[in-house]
């Protein structure tokens, strides 16, 4: 099975080693990833503040980069939904809608389309609290989310519980949006770092070691809160626990 | 006119520290309140559906049915009047009653009224007009705004409560005993209803097929402001028509649980038709919604039936309060309609969202809420609202975003350090990034080029 | 053009394509007795409940249960009370009332509430001007839910029709729940069948 692997902007320039985790975790499953060399960003920042046009030619760039695969993964729910949801500001084309339809979040694709049922190598003997961003949770639907009374699911949960040692603790708004929605975290910059600080210290008094989540905004958020605040939680991505880091 | 700026009024609330903890777990309370009902209802996401399905029949039958509530409203005993503005309704319900030389006006909670601005139009021309809900009551005591649609006075403590009611009907400014607050009000107010010229209500629903009046309470306010006075006046936004009588239990049902998370309002309240001997009035308002019914993204927002619960869930809304809106409609309905009322002055109000579809989806009757958030930016970027430093760092952001080369130059550039750069992906200048949270540390290299050392060759 | 041709006309205008009217079902579960579901209700929402006396003297639980109330007033043939309706020409008149009594038309079992309307009342605002309400409610006719409730359109032709349930109330402040906020302190419901009224002479009973 081949693959074309979107590293989303920031975690190109940010946080590379939760790309390399991603690459490094589908091909422990046989995947032939590619990695498009001109990829740039889905588009998101910009059409999240209402510049669709502005949009337009990084999410041209998206398409042409990945134009032809039958299935684009990448580390992110937000850029993922976008992608799949938003990527409007171009003609909607038989290629953009392939691109569209084909691309995947990572706990997506490992649940739903590879069916993983194992994580051999991996070991995480940690207490951890699990952060859905909204856009996972909420538009990917990879989890219950405490609004609707549904039976309850979780995809990153279902992969997690897999890998050995590793403790959950919930907090006490398990889903309640941690505040770096995109532009906001510096336009609405107190409402963003008060609910930064309320989501680490939920985490906190819950006896969270770590925080994980399927995505790194929301973790880039919370970090920069956490230790602001002197909280001695850490953070990583899902990708790399169940890429096997110890730590 | 002044752009409202949520940002800057939200900053304020924040620093409150008593105050925005309080307001927080309140609110976080009545929406853990609606998720336990909810759950006793395993028809609940049908009641969704049906009440959504209902509102959108009738908006989209609404002509109909309005001139269906009227017939039916005048074979009553009512009389209709029609204000295509709040300027007109105000008009009207002064007229109304300066005719019958009716002086005082008992009112229940009616955001209508509000967003028309009634009470100072009225108490210019001579009209005393006493707000008797509670919470209502405490914000005209404070010549503040209601914060809430449901809770209007939720961002006060009860030693607010206290001084407020001390400095305007003399209650013991040491006393912040919530009783002997309560107490208070009510003493005080009662007079008032039995000798009011006049009374007036909003109006929850009102039903085509019998021209009826529903109003949910939970003070006896509204029955006593109807039940008393030889007057009474509805001021019904026309978005509010129902179809059937049979439909009102559909959203009885999903009013009080959405809200407050109570299975119905203590008062369920049916006005058909005025008592003998008095007069019933009901003056239909337009102010904007006919022009809404007509925005193909946007018309879904007059579903609304006003339960507040997508206020109480929004995290943004419990932590910057209602004021900071500086709109009669705040949180998230607030958020997509009133640009509607004026996109300028508004226009920073759908940018103060994280778009994480709580709102959506607790809401009783399905608005897109969230969804229509983003619209709403589109629309404000394209008329040229957003602050220059927004547009400008988009607009750049978009041009590196969009080539491949000129990314590249940005994000590899040696001895980049993340305080200069990519300063165009934290949008702005990075103080406010740094302000409250750390900076994150900048890598050895980015991930394209670990894959090009590590990976290309193969 | 009026106000209301113009609103009519944009209305039209702009009217998005027709959706349909649904269906309403009635979303019945078999659960408890109906009576036992109101009454569970009612308590949750701040009402009470009260056993109709062996002795059928209602004048003397009002008194049992009101040791202060000075002014009952009552709407309803079971109870005497020492105000009559009848010479109210001012609802404003009954600001005095302590205890009012009234029966209501049915009960739902769904949320705990009562429906009554004008005739009920006899005068609205009694209602809400006393500080206390005794209601009186015929076990049988409880349906099981709002739908049921809203089903029957010939019940809601009053003027007036009030779903009650519980006494009024307010957390407006710090979210405290208060009984008694501007309308009736409490709520009693008593569960009595109303007596059966005989067309012929009466004869005794047994």
């Amino acid at each position: 099975m081949k693959a074309a692997l979107f590293i989303p902007c920031y975690v190109d320039a940010v946080f590379p080693e939760v790309g390399v985790a991603t690459l490094e975790l589908l091909e422990r499953f046989g995947v032939e990833v590619d990695y498009p060399l001109n990829q740039t960003c889905c588009g998101q920042p910009m059409a999240n503040s209402g510049c669709h046009a502005d949009a337009a030619a990084a999410e041209a760039l998206f398409v042409k980069n990945f134009a032809g695969y039958d299935y684009i993964v990448g580390p992110s729910g937000s850029c993922v939904h976008h992608v799949r949801e938003q990527l409007t500001a171009i003609p909607q084309t038989p290629e953009t809608t392939k691109v569209r339809r084909s691309t995947y979040e990572l706990v997506e694709f490992l649940h739903d389309v590879l069916e993983v049922d194992a994580f051999p190598w991996a070991e995480f003997p940690h207490t951890v609290g699990l952060h859905n961003g909204c856009a996972s949770l909420r538009a990917l639907r990879t989890a219950k989310m405490s609004e609707i009374d549904e039976p309850h699911f979780s995809k990153p949960l279902d992969l997690l519980t897999k890998v050995k040692g590793i403790k959950f603790v919930t907090p006490e708004r398990p889903d309640e949006c941690c505040g770096f929605g995109g532009t906001f975290s510096v336009f609405e910059e107190p409402v963003s770092a008060k609910m930064g600080y309320d989501k680490v210290n939920d985490h906190h008094k819950a006896g969270a070691e770590y925080i994980v989540s399927a995505d790194m905004s929301c973790i880039m958020h919370q970090q920069g809160c956490a230790e602001r605040l002197g909280l001695p939680i850490k953070f990583i991505h899902i990708a790399q626990i169940l890429n096997g880091a110890r730590a | 006119m002044k752009r409202i700026d949520h940002a800057e009024a939200s900053s304020r609330f924040i620093k409150a520290k008593d105050h925005i903890d309080f307001h927080d777990k309140r609110l976080w309370d009545l929406r853990k309140k609606r998720d336990r009902v909810s759950e006793q209802l395993p028809e609940w996401e049908e009641l969704r559906s049906l009440a959504s399905a209902i509102k959108e029949h009738a908006l989209t039958h609404l002509g109909d049915y309005l001139e269906e509530f009227e017939r039916n409203a005048i074979r009553n005993g009512a009389k209709v009047h029609w204000a295509k503005d709040a300027a007109e309704h105000n008009q009207i319900v002064f007229d109304i009653m300066s005719a019958r030389n009716a002086r005082t006006l008992v009112k229940a909670k009616s955001m209508l009224t509000d967003e028309c601005d009634m009470r100072p139009f009225l108490e210019n021309r001579g009209i005393d007009v006493m707000e008797t809900d509670l919470g209502e009551r405490i914000q005209q005591l404070d010549d503040e705004p209601p914060s809430h649609i449901v809770v209007p006075a939720v961002h006060k403590l009860r030693t607010d409560v206290a001084r407020v009611f001390a400095q305007t009907i003399g209650t013991d400014p040491k006393n912040s005993d919530v009783h002997y607050l309560a107490e208070s009000q009510r003493q005080h107010t009662r007079p008032y209803f039995l000798k009011a010229d006049a009374g007036m209500t909003g109006a929850n629903f009102a039903v085509a097929e019998t021209g009826t009046v529903v109003v949910c309470t939970n003070e006896g306010n509204a029955d006593l402001s109807v039940n008393l006075p030889k007057l009474y006046i509805a001021s019904i936004g026309i978005e509010k028509i129902i179809p059937r009588v049979e439909d009102v239990g559909v959203f009885v049902r999903m009013l009080s649980r959405s809200a407050l998370g109570s299975p119905i309002t203590q008062l369920t309240s049916h006005f058909r038709a005025p008592r003998e001997g008095t007069e019933m009035h009901i003056v239909l308002v337009d102010n904007g919604r006919s022009e809404r019914l007509g925005m193909a993204d946007f018309w879904y927002s007059l579903k609304c039936i006003r339960c507040g619960a997508c206020m109480n869930t929004c995290p943004v809304y419990r932590r910057s309060g209602g004021l900071s809106y500086g709109a009669t409609y705040s949180g998230p309905i607030g958020v997509i309609i009133d640009p509607t009322f004026n996109l300028r002055k508004y226009s920073s109000l759908p940018f103060a969202s994280t778009l994480n579809g709580s709102c959506t989806s607790v809401c009783p009757v399905r608005i897109n809420i969230h969804e229509q958030i983003y619209k709403w930016r589109q629309i404000i970027a394209e008329r040229h609202q957003l602050p220059f430093v927004k547009q400008e760092a988009m607009r750049v952001a978009g041009k590196i975003l969009g080539s491949p080369k000129l990314y590249r130059a940005a994000v590899e550039t040696a001895g980049a350090s993340l305080e200069h750069l990519p300063r165009f992906m934290m949008y702005t200048r990075l103080n406010a990034w740094g302000r409250q949270r750390e900076v994150p540390a900048a890598p050895q290299s980015t991930f394209r080029q670990w894959y090009l050392k590590n990976r290309s060759k193969r | 053009m009026s106000s209301r041709d113009d609103i009519l006309a944009r209305v039209r205008k702009n009217q998005p394509p027709p959706q349909p009217l649904p269906t309403i079902p009635t979303f019945d579960i078999a659960t408890g007795s109906a009576l036992e579901t109101f009454k569970a209700a009612l308590l949750r929402m701040g009402g009470k409940v009260a056993d109709a006396p062996a002795d059928g003297d209602l004048d003397a639980l009002i008194r049992k249960l009101f040791p202060d109330a000075k002014v009952v007033c009552s709407a309803t043939p079971e109870i005497a009370g020492n105000r009559s309706l009848d010479q109210v020409r001012e609802p404003s008149e009954l600001s005095d009332v302590d205890v009012g009594v009234v029966r209501a038309v049915f009960g739902v079992a769904e949320t705990g509430s009562l429906w009554l309307t004008e005739k009920e009342f006899k005068v609205n605002a009694l209602g809400f001007l006393a500080q206390h309400l005794v209601v009186l409610l015929d076990p049988a006719q409880i349906v099981g839910n709002l739908h049921h409730a809203y089903r029957e359109r010939a019940r809601f032709d009053a003027r007036y029709g009030v779903f009650m349930t519980g006494p009024s109330a307010t957390a407006d402040i710090e979210g405290v729940l208060i009984h008694g906020a501007q309308g009736i302190r409490s709520l009693t419901v008593i569960l009595l069948a109303p007596r059966k009224r005989s067309t012929r002479s009466r004869a005794p009973s047994g």
